[in-house]
């Protein structure tokens, strides 16, 4: 009977959560790709696409039509199934990480109270990290499955500066983790918008840069974007990809750099919290939805911000990028958590 | 040895200062350079919406005139073909038959006149050989082509419309609809 006594309203509620967080980020994402081009083209003194609808608007939609429409390609000496996983491994990778990123406080309808969160368990983080680690298949089976030795070179590099900048980011972490005392992401939000609390940023201003840095490595993007060098690997792991699979890995791309970003809001920037306002004064439903606007602020200035260091800086040698990981930020990343560990110490002395 | 060029720089080989090696002032700064460029004005000009001016001088595609009261000029003589340096220029001459007086200004005319704007190379050559002031490069270029063929500008093509009868095509053809450097009164 214990089966039966599930609450079963709360299936429906999470399904309706997961599909509205699904679709929105997958929305966003269309629209980062076109935010990308325009910020390319106005840091670099042009408009940007403008021609499919006002403001070029309809750019993505267009873009999409255009890859689901190209024909298909799968070489005949490569692993098919695998080719053909690499693809929806990458994509599902990317999304999976929505599922712990509270979107907001709660919202009160049909007489419950409904979170903004499709799943508050404890090991929040340690989850994104598992994703986060699960992410990196995708670039490794799409490589190896193409049997292009391009492929396999972008698929390695993808895979050993995954592994070099996951170490540091656990390492960034830990310090939020021994101030929080907690792994669940809906806490550590809490605890940054109680009273007598700054944002995580004010206390781990060393910790938040280590993170963003490996966010960066660990998204593929620019300067870190080692696994797609044109220059020397042609395209890098998706070379032999065509049409929607390439799509996918382009797609996946920026779902990666949404998550990461709220991901970061949450963790450094008080999550949906809004500075200097006090959520308790307004009735709890709008409260909710203003918690998701200024979560999707923070992330929108994430990935502008995401954006404008990917036309700034080239891209890094092989060499400094392993150098950088390993001989920098985990010194630094250790330095930072003895500095915390000793200031937690001094406080409670 | 005298150095093979006068620009050579010498290349600075010294290890990295701690702050070069940080890369994050190094980074800030570039930032900085690429935010500026948010609020520069953007040089492009979005093309057939808006058009770069010509340079009155510009040599466009031709143009085969009339005088004025709307006869043919050309006569068929040939010259402009002679001085064609990329032999571009085809023509076939016949004579004016009676009755034919306000077509034609001269008892010969060009029954058939053709310009291959693939071999063309707009230098002018044919506006200063015709002696019957008839070619003229006007202010436009020759528009895309999906064949070898349509770049075979005939007659039809070629000659101007009459200013009186169709002074919007004849503006069209002269260029005059095309922005141009030129004051509007010359």
């Amino acid at each position: 009977m214990a089966l039966l006594s599930i609450d079963w309203l709360i299936l429906i509620e999470k399904l309706i959560l997961i599909a509205i967080i699904v679709f929105a980020s997958l929305g966003i994402a269309l629209y980062t790709t076109f935010a990308e081009r325009k910020v390319a083209a106005i840091l670099q003194d042009r408009p940007g696409p403008s021609r499919v609808g006002p403001f070029g608007l309809f750019q993505p939609l267009a873009d999409g039509l255009k890859l689901i429409m190209k024909e298909e390609i799968i070489p005949n000496s490569s692993s098919k199934f695998l080719f053909i996983l690499g693809p929806g491994l990458a994509m599902t990778a990317a999304l999976m990480t929505c599922a712990v990123i509270p979107w907001s406080s709660h919202v009160e309808a049909f007489g419950r109270s409904i979170d903004l969160q499709i799943a508050d368990i404890n090991i929040g983080i340690l989850y994104v990290f598992g994703v986060v680690s699960l992410g990196v298949y995708g670039i490794m089976i799409g490589g190896w499955a193409s049997n292009n030795k391009f492929s396999l070179m972008a698929a390695l590099r993808g895979a050993s500066q995954a592994i070099s900048y996951e170490l540091a980011m656990g390492l960034a972490l830990i310090a939020i983790l021994m101030i929080s005392g907690s792994l669940s992401l809906k806490t550590i939000v809490e605890q940054q918008i109680g009273a007598g609390h700054m944002w995580n940023f004010a206390y781990q201003p060393l910790g938040f840069l280590i993170f963003f840095i490996c966010a960066m490595a660990e998204c593929n993007r620019t300067p870190f974007d080692l696994p797609e060098a044109e220059n020397e690997l042609n395209f890098g792991y998706h070379q032999e990809y065509s049409s929607m699979k390439l799509g996918f890995y382009l797609f996946a791309e920026y779902v990666n750099m949404i998550m990461s970003s709220a991901i970061m809001a949450s963790l450094y920037f008080g999550g949906y919290d809004i500075p200097f306002f006090d959520e308790k004064s307004v009735a709890p439903n709008i409260a909710a939805i203003l918690g998701v606007a200024a979560l999707l602020t923070k992330i929108v200035i994430f990935i502008f911000v995401f954006m404008w260091i990917r036309w700034t800086i080239p891209r890094f040698r092989y060499d400094q990028l392993m150098n950088l990981g390993w001989k920098t930020l985990i010194p630094l990343a250790l330095v930072n958590m003895l500095l915390t560990g000793a200031f937690i110490l001094w406080q409670q002395g | 040895m005298q150095a093979l060029t006068t620009r050579s720089k010498q290349v600075s080989r010294k290890p990295m200062s701690i702050m070069e090696k940080l890369f994050l002032p190094a980074i800030a700064k570039g930032m900085a350079v690429t935010f500026s460029h948010i609020f520069k004005k953007q040089p492009t000009i979005r093309y057939p919406e808006q058009k770069r001016p010509f340079s009155p001088v510009f040599r466009g595609l031709h143009v085969l005139n009339r005088d004025e009261e709307g006869r043919e000029r050309c006569t068929a003589c040939g010259l402009c073909a002679v001085a064609c340096p990329a032999e571009a220029i085809t023509m076939e001459a016949a004579e004016r038959l009676p009755g034919e007086e306000n077509l034609y200004r001269e008892e010969k005319y060009a029954a058939k006149y053709e310009i291959n704007m693939l071999r063309c190379i707009f230098c002018g050559l044919c506006e200063e050989a015709c002696p019957k002031d008839a070619i003229y490069l006007s202010e436009t270029f020759a528009p895309a082509n999906f064949t070898r063929k349509g770049f075979i500008y005939g007659k039809d093509a070629l000659l101007i419309p009459d200013a009186k009868q169709d002074p919007e095509g004849y503006a069209k053809a002269i260029g005059l609809n095309e922005p141009t450097t030129a004051s509007p009164n010359n």
